[in-house]
């Protein structure tokens, strides 16, 4: 039991009234957002490790799941892209050029669409029992992070059968890609799993971003035959694309020490970096903000 | 600055709820379109929405056990959500103090794929206990679930008896300064209606505050000393439990 509030006693009229100050309180159901998340750490360990445990239960091949999905992925866009569009001759090693893509952009896409439907999905919990409801779209992030890191071991164990040595500049860019992709998708993930709990359309918004964004960043193609069809000013747009960023910096990392040509970064790779930075945090904040503004009626909407 | 309250309890109160109003609205289509309908018909809108809870103001001192009574549907378990946090007052303030947590559907937090050890550990951090807390609290929980050997298997093979004791035993072994019961005292049966009664009289005598709401009269005649009761989200009564049980029989 905590201690007392001071309580302050005078007279009036003869009785005794006796006041308590308001500021000792706390008003049930008021957070402090993210914040909140990581003084329940306990509690966000156990929902991850929740999801992870019961993911592929009652299936045979358990987690061979998540190699088998990326690597059919891989084996389509190899097969139309590189063979039948004839990218791979003009991409040096366009295998491990389409994977290095492939892994990051699955990791924003899942992420992303499970962080929009985490409160839909834990309604029973969001409706009876305050949490802070941030720890859902957080945890469903997290829950993508453990589900990219096989996948990120299998394109580390192909790299390193090309003869790839990983270097200090190189690990760099891989993590920053990763971070973006991560405060990119917990802002987007935040932003939408609120309003999603009103609207529902939302999922349907998310799916078509979900498409776009293998598209729209050079996963399947180079980001040099985008420059001479697009004005600069998109271009601009074009790479500020966090996701465009992200990509980048995982072919830096792991495709270029492996590819006997590249063009190189993009010019003025390093602003655009700084840009998507940005953008995500801004994503991350706008996403927060959006997210309060729903959470008020969470409760009556589900 | 200061922003003083006059204490209307005994005890300096745990539970402040101070002219709480709740609206809910009559939607029932979740889609962007209809949203944009009724923002174009503005008025309709307002018509929408139903007063659930009118200004309710009460205080619940530390140590008191308080029922809130009521016919179905008069905003009963609203109140109780509004302490929990669950739902935001939209007019008016409700304050709280040292740790709240709500019997508000056990298990609620259970997952059927996981065993009941690793469900105990779950929803014992949903309600806000730490891994030493839940630790030292382990065997008395799965002893007054009277669950046994059954603890290390997924719950989905439990039965619902077992399942809701399981619930029960975790949220009631939760340390906390304020407890919140919503119609979860018809768990399982006579024997461990009696248990749980007997535990949560228990707590009262440590000092827990408790807010009850349920239809059962003698279990709630029985746990509480005060009644509060709500009709069609209207406050009509504030005093003690047997003039509170006698006025909603009439």
């Amino acid at each position: 039991m905590r201690a007392c509030p001071r309580r302050a006693t005078r007279r009036r009229g003869g009785n005794q009234v006796s006041t308590v100050d308001a500021r000792l309180y706390q008003s049930p159901g008021r957070g402090r957002g993210v914040l909140d998340v990581f003084r329940r750490r306990y509690l966000l360990n156990l929902l991850v490790r929740k999801a992870t445990a019961t993911r592929y239960r009652n299936s045979v091949l358990g987690w061979t799941w998540s190699y088998v999905k990326p690597a059919a992925q891989f084996a389509v866009y190899y097969f139309v892209m590189g063979i039948i569009l004839n990218i791979h001759r003009d991409v040096d090693n366009f295998a491990i050029y389409l994977f290095s893509g492939i892994v990051i952009i699955n990791l924003f896409n899942e992420g992303f669409g499970n962080a929009t439907n985490s409160i839909v999905d834990n309604g029973a919990l969001v409706r009876k029992i305050y949490l802070p409801r941030e720890l859902f779209p957080v945890a469903a992030i997290i829950v993508a992070f453990v589900h990219f890191l096989p996948q990120v071991a299998v394109l580390l164990a192909i790299c390193l059968l090309l003869g790839w040595t990983p270097s200090l500049l190189g690990i760099a860019a891989v993590l920053a890609g990763v971070l973006i992709v991560l405060v990119f998708a917990t802002g987007l993930g935040l932003f939408f799993g609120g309003i999603n709990v009103r609207f529902r359309d939302a999922q349907n918004v998310v799916e078509i971003i979900r498409m776009f964004s293998t598209w729209t960043s050079p996963v399947l193609y180079m980001w040099t035959l985008v420059i001479d069809k697009m004005p600069p000013w998109l271009f601009h747009i074009y790479m500020s694309n966090p996701l465009t960023v992200a990509v980048e910096f995982f072919h830096y990392g792991f495709w270029a020490p492996t590819a006997s040509s590249t063009p190189g970064l993009p010019p003025h790779f390093g602003v655009y970096a700084v840009v998507a930075g940005v953008v995500s945090l801004i994503m991350l904040v706008i996403g927060q903000l959006v997210f309060r503004r729903f959470e008020r009626s969470f409760a009556q909407d589900l | 600055m200061q922003d003083l309250i006059a204490v209307q309890t005994a005890t300096p109160p745990t539970i402040i709820v101070e002219g709480a109003s709740k609206y809910f609205l009559r939607r029932n289509s979740h889609s962007f379109k209809e949203a944009f309908i009724g923002w174009l018909q503005k008025k309709k809108v307002r018509t929408d929405q139903f007063l659930a809870l009118d200004d309710i103001s009460f205080q619940v001192g530390e140590g008191e056990s308080v029922a809130i009574l009521g016919m179905n549907g008069s905003g009963k378990s609203t109140t109780l959500k509004l302490v929990s946090g669950v739902l935001e007052p939209d007019g008016g303030r409700v304050l709280t103090r040292g740790r709240v947590a709500g019997l508000i559907e056990v298990g609620a937090g259970f997952h059927p794929d996981l065993s009941g050890r690793e469900n105990v550990y779950l929803n014992a951090a949903i309600l806000g206990m730490s891994r030493k807390e839940t630790d030292e609290k382990f065997d008395d929980i799965v002893a007054f679930s009277e669950i046994g050997d059954f603890i290390d298997q997924e719950v989905k093979h439990y039965s619902s008896g077992m399942f809701m004791r399981l619930a029960f035993s975790v949220a009631i072994h939760v340390n906390l300064d304020t407890l919140l019961v919503d119609e979860v005292l018809s768990v399982g049966d006579a024997p461990f209606r009696a248990k749980c009664a007997q535990k949560i009289k228990e707590l009262t005598a440590r000092g827990v505050t408790m807010l009850v709401v349920s239809h059962d009269m003698n279990m709630v005649q029985e746990l509480c000393s005060r009644g509060i009761v709500i009709s069609k989200g209207k406050m009509i009564f504030d005093g003690p439990i047997t003039d509170a049980v006698e006025l909603l029989r009439s």
